[in-house]
């Protein structure tokens, strides 16, 4: 009773305050964690009790043409898109440092995009855009270029998504542009002093000094793309069509698990990215002692 | 002015043309939604030749007999509830692991920087079928509730962030004067921690509003529509022949979004700032 009491005078404001998010982390996180790793080993529509079938989710997941076609759509979404977009934002942001006028105003600009771009809004813009009749061709009229259907072009459809996640480089760039003001000059001064020109400077100082922030914009942005949706969803109408071109990885475990309702399989399909997603952290993780520089 | 090297001058324009080319796609659509039908396509002009507010008279019609207002309404109101709950629960937390001491104190924290990589997917399913359970489906209270209870780990991070940085002397002050935890959240913290709160709130305002996932997983009934669902469901009803509606709709989306930027860019730029170069 006494060490109870003793527990509760040293920790009891603590855990007062810190309950609700406890709440949370238990009934809505550590919980459903655990509930859908078991998911994942049943057969389950919502309706009957779930049925124990073993890991047969997860070799009909290896047999699946369409699940296959959805990995690499996504590794395709991320493998070309988020280094695109982070060099965008790195080189934009560079030439924003350079003492320019009307700085605050063009950082707005460029940051507009994505503020908006996870949206609807732009989804429907988006198809428009890259449509048959869309603005794109127009453009490429003009300079005799015959334009096609790009969204329904299997061939390009995702390129189009691609586009769409470079075009929001701006929240990265923002954090790249605080990063850069960071650095003190006085370094650039004995650099200067040293003989070291623009080129020289900016391997030597500046991106040494940029690299943690570099690695946190990769690291967010790889999480985010891995998990993509709306985009994928509303430019192909929900259907990762064409020819599943544009099929991301949660657009299928959509339709699997809540147009489908094989509930076990949907889950068994999260499993898997959590693990491929935790694999890429960890390894991009252990590549950052390598040439991430940290100052003391 | 006496020399303007060209060097300067061709950065500059490099910088100009990329905006350009940044929100042309968005002016147009703007444009576009001012123009009659007949000529949105194979019309790049962002001048409408022939100025019409028709666009917006229609698509604010909506679906089925609920205009958009009612959208806008159904969405206003749940932006409203996740920010009250989002405040309230993250700051909780925020101050439980930026001031006060207790047992496993680290561990907590490390749980919950892990939340904040955690794919949302993996919990969805059981979420979804909790909900189900519970009766919740097609009610806002699954899109709600979870904010009351810090769903939300970034802002967690980003306030327990600002308050490590404020200074221990005025809680010692305090605590000489008899506050206790409680009062000390109330009548300290929270007031000082303002900027941080209003972070969070703007971006729970922008998340909330752009989210479209997990309304589309509980909202079915179209009265409790918000305005990314109303979007989505209008391109399916009207095909693709009402462009000139749906641009004009969709616009509007943005408007909200887009003046919570103008009015408070510091909060939003700093904020995106803090998480990027302190984390």
């Amino acid at each position: 009773m006494r060490a109870i009491r003793q527990f509760w005078k040293n920790n009891g404001a603590g855990y007062l305050f810190l309950a609700p998010w406890l709440i949370g982390l238990i009934c809505l996180t550590a919980f459903p964690m655990g509930f859908s790793l078991y998911l994942s080993f049943t057969q389950f529509d919502l309706l009957t009790a779930p049925k124990w079938v073993g890991l047969l989710n997860f070799t009909e997941m290896f047999h699946d043409r369409k699940y296959w076609a959805s990995v690499a759509v996504t590794l395709k979404y991320v493998l070309i898109g988020v280094p695109l977009s982070l060099s965008f934002a790195l080189a934009i942001a560079l030439m924003l440092n350079r003492g320019i006028r009307g700085l605050r105003f063009y950082r707005a600009v460029y940051y507009v995009p994505s503020l908006f771009g996870g949206s609807v809004a732009i989804g429907l813009l988006w198809r428009q855009l890259f449509g048959g009749d869309g603005l794109v061709n127009s453009f490429l009229q003009v300079f005799g270029i015959p334009g096609k259907n790009w969204i329904a072009t299997p061939s390009t459809a995702i390129y189009t998504l691609i586009v769409l996640t470079i075009w929001q480089f701006g929240s990265s760039m923002v954090i790249f542009l605080a990063g850069l003001k960071q650095i003190p000059t006085d370094l650039y001064e004995s650099a200067r002093i040293d003989g070291a020109g623009k080129w020289r400077q900016f391997r030597s100082v500046t991106f040494p000094l940029l690299t943690p922030i570099v690695f946190f914009n990769l690291i967010m942005q790889v999480i985010h793309a891995f998990q993509a949706f709306t985009p994928a969803y509303v430019v192909s109408g929900g259907s990762g069509g064409p020819l599943n071109s544009t099929l991301f990885y949660t657009l299928y475990l959509y339709q699997k698990g809540f147009t489908q309702f094989s509930m076990g399989y949907a889950s068994a399909m999260a499993w898997v990215l959590l693990v491929v997603i935790a694999f890429v952290t960890s390894l991009l993780f252990l590549s950052s002692r390598k040439w991430v520089f940290y100052q003391e | 002015m006496a020399s303007i090297r060209p060097q300067r001058l061709l950065l500059h324009l490099l910088i100009v043309a990329g905006c350009l080319i940044m929100v042309y796609p968005l002016l147009w659509m703007l444009a576009s939604s001012f123009k009659p039908n007949t000529q949105i396509f194979a019309n790049t002009s962002l001048i409408p030749q022939a100025f019409t507010l028709e666009n917006y008279r229609i698509g604010w019609r909506g679906l089925s007999g609920n205009t958009f207002g009612r959208f806008f309404l159904n969405t206003f109101l749940l932006v409203a509830l996740n920010i009250a709950g989002t405040l309230i629960s993250c700051s909780m937390a925020a101050y439980a692991f930026g001031r006060l001491q207790f047992a496993l104190k680290k561990m907590w924290f490390a749980v919950m920087l892990l939340t904040m990589m955690l794919p949302f997917h993996v919990v969805v399913i059981p979420q979804y079928i909790m909900f189900n359970w519970l009766g919740w489906i097609n009610t806002y209270l699954p899109l709600t509730v979870p904010k009351f209870f810090g769903v939300e780990a970034f802002f967690i991070f980003l306030i327990v962030q600002f308050i490590r940085s404020l200074p221990q002397e005025l809680d010692q002050a305090a605590k000489i004067d008899g506050c206790g935890p409680a009062k000390m959240y109330v009548h300290l913290i929270l007031p000082l921690t303002l900027p941080a709160l209003a972070t969070a709130a703007i971006f729970t305002f922008i998340w909330t509003w752009n989210d479209f996932f997990s309304q589309l997983l509980y909202l079915s009934d179209i009265k409790r529509y918000t305005v990314a669902l109303a979007l989505r469901m209008f391109t399916d009803s009207s095909g693709d022949s009402a462009w000139g509606a749906l641009f004009a709709m969709s616009i509007l989306s943005l408007v909200p979004v887009f003046a919570m930027f103008i009015f408070f860019q510091k909060y939003l730029i700093e904020g995106i700032a803090a998480g990027g170069v302190k984390g």
